[in-house]
């Protein structure tokens, strides 16, 4: 990081479908609630993706604009230099899928990714729409994770990735697993704002990209997640 | 009408008897189970209601109830008009409204988006007015480039007379294999789904706005073209331009609505351009527009202790932004959102929807699923009161004029509380 933290919001007229702005809104309010400057770059798919970001957001989309915005970052190649330099990213749902070696297409089609995460996807059998929580993997400390998905894919993750959770509730990749992560880049299939629903999560990325943090007023935040958690999870 | 066949008639006329006693026994306002009784006893049922009728179906993400009532409300000025003024804009309640308006010689249906190919094919309506496509509880609704794409085939060789928003691109997309259209400049505030071109996935240029993903409200520039391939705002042949509509011989109309805010305004200029289909000019629709103050409950004022409470329905974000066109920045506001299945379940759309329009305001939140607008409103910086109900928001706030602004099940649930107001 620099002087101020760059936030890369990639392709919002492709892949913003449902509330995926939340995730940059809330990573500049925990920014911000630190004192740490802020600065979120819009990136239109018919731009090219800045190499110097800090940290990358990708979210939801229909078929089409997904295999469009596949397209794009695949002939861009901006994505694969920030990461490779060390940048930190969320990929959410259509976006999570972008980033393995195959994802589903219109009709089921395999469609090339852009292969940043060693994972695999297709179409499942059928939609996958609710309420997920899920337990995060001990070896990054966060509390459960909970949010909405709304889906068709089923995803293999390869041998270069770690799950990110396991489902309480919920599909996720399919086989028991929700998410993924390697070195700095997490997908999830939790779309939408999903960093509102999981601020430690948002904690991470911003801890990766800006070092430890300053504790700060989780009042609003926990209320949900105690209100979702106590509704979603069986007793 | 008169000459359906016998089983028709009693498919109709017991269909009719079901929602009399549905509404009786208080169970519904019946234009459900009685359309959907008599389609059980004849599926041909719609076919044979809707023969020999002039008829206009209306669809779109949003407006359609109001739009309908519109249209319903000029053509009265022709004759008798069927329609399903309550909002049950699938094929029950097309049946039931058609049922309960036999001898009506012109319909106007509500149609829900996903419905809408299914319906023309059946009904082979010669009117289809389309307004506008945005983001929509995505938990149940189709995705808006698949909708479009459906739009597009079920129009291709039809004879349908389109009148469609060529303000909306994928509205525009999705009108123009008809036949024929007339182009409606009606208008586009949320611009967050037409980034990108429907045909080719290249960009689409827009006149007067911003960025993508940085605030939805729209300047007054309308034009857009794709920078890739030629597809591009079609020519209006009516244009909405601020109070005023134009008609195509260049005649300006003054609306003066009773109906608050620029969407109304915008569902006006349809209203307008779909009567003229019909053969009633704007002189004579117009003052039939102007008599509409309410529609189903959207923009009553209802009353309780000295407060006056407008309600304004807002059923996604494209709806927000036309709510927050209509709220008074003087006034206190309260917020109620819920998320059941007719909300969808999923309240992602919060985040799509920039409340910091409503800073400044006192801004009381109430609803099932207030503690996800009490985070939204506080990551954007709106200090707000949490309420555990509409009614205690209402009790504490001082009398006088209050706006409301609820999603679906929160604004029935509010409309039931003042018995149903209309």
């Amino acid at each position: 990081m620099q002087s101020e933290l760059s936030i890369v919001w990639i392709y919002p007229d492709l892949l913003s479908t449902y509330g995926d702005q939340g995730n940059v809104l809330v990573l500049e309010q925990r920014a911000r609630a630190r004192n740490i400057p802020t600065r979120t770059v819009y990136v239109r798919s018919s731009d090219p993706v800045p190499q110097q970001g800090d940290i990358y957001l990708i979210g939801g989309g229909e078929d089409r604009p997904q295999i469009l915005g596949a397209e794009r970052l695949r002939k861009d190649g901006g994505l694969h230099a920030a990461i490779s330099r060390g940048a930190a990213m969320l990929a959410v749902c259509a976006g999570y899928q972008i980033m393995g070696s195959v994802f589903g297409g219109e009709e089921g089609q395999p469609v090339p990714g852009i292969e940043l995460l060693d994972i695999s996807s297709g179409r499942g059998e059928r939609r996958s729409v609710g309420e997920l929580a899920a337990d995060v993997d001990p070896a990054l400390g966060l509390p459960t994770l909970t949010g909405f998905e709304n889906h068709m894919g089923v995803t293999r993750l390869g041998p270069g990735v770690r799950p990110l959770s396991r489902t309480i509730v919920g599909t996720g990749n399919g086989d028991g697993t929700e998410g993924c992560y390697a070195g700095k880049v997490i997908g999830t299939y939790l779309h939408g704002p999903a960093l509102a629903r999981n601020p430690a999560l948002a904690d991470l990325l911003l801890t990766w990209a800006a070092g430890p943090l300053a504790p700060m007023d989780d009042t609003w935040y926990q209320r949900l997640r105690d209100e979702r958690l106590r509704t979603v999870i069986p007793r | 009408m008169s000459q359906l066949p016998l089983r028709a008639q009693l498919a109709s006329a017991l269909g009719r008897t079901a929602a009399t006693l549905s509404r009786a026994t208080g169970r519904g306002d019946g234009s459900v189970i009685g359309g959907r009784l008599g389609l059980m006893l004849e599926p041909d049922l719609l076919r044979k209601l809707a023969a020999d009728r002039k008829l206009a179906l209306v669809s779109a993400t949003n407006g359609k109830t109001t739009t309908t009532r519109l249209i319903t409300s000029a053509l009265q000025e022709l004759g008798d008009v069927a329609t399903n003024a309550f909002g049950a804009n699938m094929p029950a309640g097309h049946v039931s409204a058609l049922s309960s308006a036999k001898a009506a010689p012109y319909a106007v249906l509500e149609v829900d988006e996903k419905y809408l190919p299914e319906v023309l094919d059946t009904t082979n309506a010669g009117i289809v007015c389309l307004m506008n496509l945005s983001r929509d509880q995505m938990d149940r609704a189709a995705e808006i480039w698949l909708l479009a794409q459906k739009w597009r085939r079920a129009l291709d060789g039809k004879p349908a007379h389109v009148i469609a928003n060529c303000d909306d691109p994928l509205v525009t997309w999705g009108a123009s294999t008809a036949a024929r259209v007339t182009w409606v400049a009606a208008g586009q505030r949320w611009r967050e789904d037409s980034w990108c071109c429907p045909e080719c996935g290249g960009p689409l240029d827009r006149g007067g706005s911003m960025a993508a993903g940085q605030g939805a409200a729209a300047g007054t520039d309308s034009s857009w073209a794709c920078r890739e391939c030629t597809f591009h705002r079609p020519e209006p042949n009516w244009v909405l331009d601020g109070n005023d509509v134009i008609d195509p011989r260049g005649h300006r109309w003054p609306l003066d609505l009773q109906l608050p805010g620029q969407a109304n305004r915008s569902n006006a200029a349809i209203a307008l351009a779909t009567a003229e289909a019909f053969g009633l000019e704007p002189a004579r629709a117009l003052p039939r527009l102007r008599t509409v103050t309410s529609v189903a409950g959207r923009y009553t004022t209802v009353e309780r202790d000295g407060r006056s409470l407008r309600l304004l329905l807002a059923k996604n974000p494209a709806g927000w932004l036309e709510a927050f066109d209509v709220a008074d920045p003087a006034l206190p506001i309260i917020l109620s959102v819920n998320a059941q299945g007719p909300d969808g379940r999923d309240t992602s759309w919060l985040w799509d929807v920039d409340y910091r329009i409503l800073g400044g305001r006192p801004v009381y939140v109430a609803g099932e699923r207030r503690l996800d607008l009490a985070l939204r409103l506080d990551v954007a910086r709106v200090p707000f009161q949490l309420c555990d109900s509409f009614d205690q928001a209402v009790s504490v706030l001082a009398p006088g004029r209050i706006d409301v602004i609820a999603n679906y099940t929160a604004f029935q649930q509010i409309r039931a509380e003042f018995g149903r107001a209309v």
